[in-house]
């Protein structure tokens, strides 16, 4: 005799527990306008300040996390500030970034010093660069998506981690972040891996001390894009 | 693992002499408890998403047969792969056959209390398979073959100067002249060492906080980042999740992540919030080929009949046992299982046996902190109290306990047989409390007053009181 099939067992179990029955389109109804829907429960006030406000927010929360902010007027500017934070802090000049349409057209040729590869992380690599898709002043927070664009193991596997947002993707909160995936990769649907990343890798496992660069990166900058 | 909860009354007493462990538990209330009070502070509507917050777990247990169903629809479409597990022993055996198939030979793991819960490194070994821990604290009780002390802090239990005895001891290819006498020169041999087993691994396992049914997600939220390079790197990922970790939609996450990492460790949000659906799409340069979603039931669908049902809008933050005065004294492997703490109090005779587990729920003086702090309003005194119950019905409290219940139940509910026996008793007991107003010995009350002095009644009892404060108009 075959064993029933366990996902049936458990569902006919928990059924049992709720004293429902199997079809039940009121329930089922429930269960598909909330998911069609996806209403938002309480937004903190911090979550909905104006953009000059939402601005002193995200830098502010990423002082507090320990990551660092540099803000330029226009996107032509990147490749400079890229470089002098990297010279500031006596970190080599190559970085690895994917095929980010952005961060492949900026102006490169004004640093011809720095040496860019493209492609996925190697366990060399010491600096990556990637754009964040969108960002959530609230807590500091950068959602990074996967895809060849802007592969994951870029913000995992090099010491530096450098992330280029532009202002128009800075939201107030978690919700309106993902309103914005949700406008690029459909309702319901997303990208192999997103990543909300609010700070350089740390851990206190050891007497509670926090210790910067646990096995990610050990330091977090951004570049917020004025215009 | 092979529970010791029967023993805890043992556990505790060698737990309270242990200066070492004392020494480290006192990092417990000067980390988490104030880091707690200070995020709850700096975020004015926390209360309210503690009330929306139950709200939603309420609702997805209304509705959880169906939400499952929709996860497990999604995963499907996403190209990833659900399997059901009635127990922990068809939750490791579903996992080493996935290895297996994969002809995997070494296990990369993110921290995961399920894996815990249903012994999955030790199901693992057992065919050959090297797993390695890859959270700093899961590792360092690896080396020490020991299981966490904390549900978060897995190695709270420990100083700086043991973990450099193990690395030390373990890590032999390491010049033996080197410094580790700071937490940074630990972490950073970890790195390095943990490293080259992210780049061997040919498995990724992950626990996951919750799982989202709108879109087949799951989310792990992390530190240190070891979950993502876990399951980032290697050529298969497998999520162990039990059945209660689902929520509807991206926005009851956002709700749940407001609370989880504040109430935690009392950070605005942990490091690493990590959504995987699925595995590595077409143009992708990483992520792994399989993606597996290990659904554990292990006792849950019939808790959700019973009534610890509200034990099931845990998110594991850990906060109840921060607070719990009896954790704070004791550590977390006195409890003998995998959960400690006023939750663990709670789950773990409901998963092991309330023989085996009894004197948990007992070990509590009900004096609430863990109801107040927890951000899902789980009544867990309440629960604790139902055990309580069901230990005396199933009569595996001793003769002598029983008698003393019986007899004070007797009289507690004749109200004014309790009212003249307790107005004639209590002034007695205040004249022999004597000046000192407390008793250093009593006789049937020895292991008590052992340890501390039983204060003793003031001359009225708590109704006579507040009679008079009535008859004030006071507190009325």
């Amino acid at each position: 005799m075959s064993k029933p099939i366990a996902s049936e067992s458990i569902l006919a179990r928990i059924r049992q527990s709720l004293g429902v029955g199997e079809e039940d389109a009121g329930r089922l109804n429930v269960v598909s306008q909330r998911l069609k829907t996806h209403t938002a429960s309480l937004i903190p006030e911090r979550a909905r300040l104006p953009y000059d406000e939402r601005v002193r927010l995200f830098a502010e929360m990423l002082n507090s996390q320990s990551a660092t902010l540099t803000i330029v007027e226009d996107s032509s500017e990147i490749p400079e500030a890229i470089s002098a934070y990297l010279r500031e802090n006596n970190l080599p000049a190559h970085l690895r970034q994917g095929q980010d349409e952005l961060l492949s057209n900026l102006p490169w040729e004004r640093t011809p010093q720095l040496e860019r590869l493209s492609g996925c992380a190697s366990p060399d690599d010491l600096v990556a660069l990637s754009r964040a898709p969108a960002a959530a002043a609230e807590t500091g927070t950068l959602f990074l998506t996967s895809g060849p664009d802007n592969p994951t193991t870029l913000n995992f596997l090099p010491e530096t981690h450098i992330v280029v947002l532009r202002s128009d993707d800075l939201f107030g909160s978690y919700e309106d972040a993902w309103n914005r995936l949700r406008e690029v990769y459909g309702s319901g649907m997303m990208p192999r891996a997103v990543n909300l990343i609010s700070g350089p890798s740390r851990t206190a496992d050891i007497e509670q001390t926090i210790v910067m660069g646990a096995h990610g990166p050990k330091r977090l900058h951004v570049v917020l894009v004025a215009r | 693992m092979k529970p010791t909860s029967h023993a805890f009354k043992q556990n505790a007493a060698e737990a309270l002499v242990d200066e070492q462990l004392q020494k480290a538990l006192r990092n417990v209330d000067r980390g988490f408890v104030a880091k707690r009070a200070a995020a709850r502070e700096k975020l004015p509507e926390f209360d309210r998403l503690r009330d929306e917050a139950r709200d939603i777990k309420n609702h997805t247990l209304d509705y959880l047969d169906l939400y499952l169903e929709a996860y497990q629809n999604k995963v499907r479409e996403t190209g990833g792969q659900v399997h059901w597990a009635s127990t922990a022993t068809d939750a490791c055996e579903i996992i080493q056959n996935i290895c297996m198939g994969a002809g995997a030979q070494s296990v990369a793991k993110g921290k995961s209390m399920i894996s815990e819960e249903i012994g999955l490194n030790a199901y693992l070994e057992t065919s050959g398979l090297k797993v390695i821990e890859t959270d700093l604290g899961e590792y360092i009780i690896q080396l020490r073959g020991e299981h966490p002390s904390h549900i978060i802090a897995p190695a709270v239990h420990l100083a700086k100067e043991q973990v450099e005895a193990d690395f030390r001891s373990k890590h032999k290819e390491l010049p033996a002249g080197r410094r580790l006498d700071e937490p940074k020169q630990l972490v950073d041999e970890a790195r390095q060492v943990l490293r080259k087993q992210f780049l061997a691994a040919d498995v990724g396992i992950t626990g996951a906080n919750f799982l989202i049914a709108e879109t087949g997600s799951s989310v792990i939220v992390t530190n240190e980042g070891n979950g993502d390079l876990t399951q980032t790197l290697a050529r298969v990922h497998i999520v162990i999740a039990s059945l209660e970790k689902i929520v509807p939609t991206l926005e009851d996450a956002n709700t749940l992540i407001r609370l989880l990492a504040r109430s935690a460790t009392g950070q605005e949000i942990s490091t690493y919030t990590t959504y995987s659906t699925g595995p590595k799409r077409p143009g992708d340069l990483d992520g792994p080929d399989e993606y597996h979603v290990v659904l554990l039931d292990n006792g849950r669908s019939e808790l959700l009949g019973s009534e610890f049902r509200d034990m099931l809008r845990c998110i594991r933050c850990g906060a109840c046992m921060n607070h719990c005065p009896v954790y704070n004294a004791i550590g977390g492997h006195a409890y003998g299982w995998v959960y400690p703490g006023p939750m663990g109090a709670v789950l773990t005779p409901s998963l092991i046996g309330v023989n085996e587990a009894g004197h948990l729920p007992n070990a509590s003086t009900f004096c609430g902190r863990c109801e107040a702090v927890c951000p899902m309003h789980i009544p867990l005194p309440d629960m604790m109290r139902h055990w309580r119950d069901r230990e005396f019905a199933q009569k595996s409290v001793p003769v002598l306990q029983r008698w003393a219940l019986r007899i004070w139940a007797w009289a507690a509910t004749r109200h004014r047989l309790y009212q003249f026996g307790t107005g004639l008793v209590m002034p007695m007991l205040a004249f022999l409390g004597g000046r000192s107003g407390a008793f250093r010995r009593l006789p049937l009350f020895g292991g008590w007053t052992k340890h501390r002095d039983l204060p003793a009644p003031q001359g009225r009892t708590f109704q006579q009181l507040w009679r008079k404060r009535r008859g004030r108009g006071g507190a009325s």
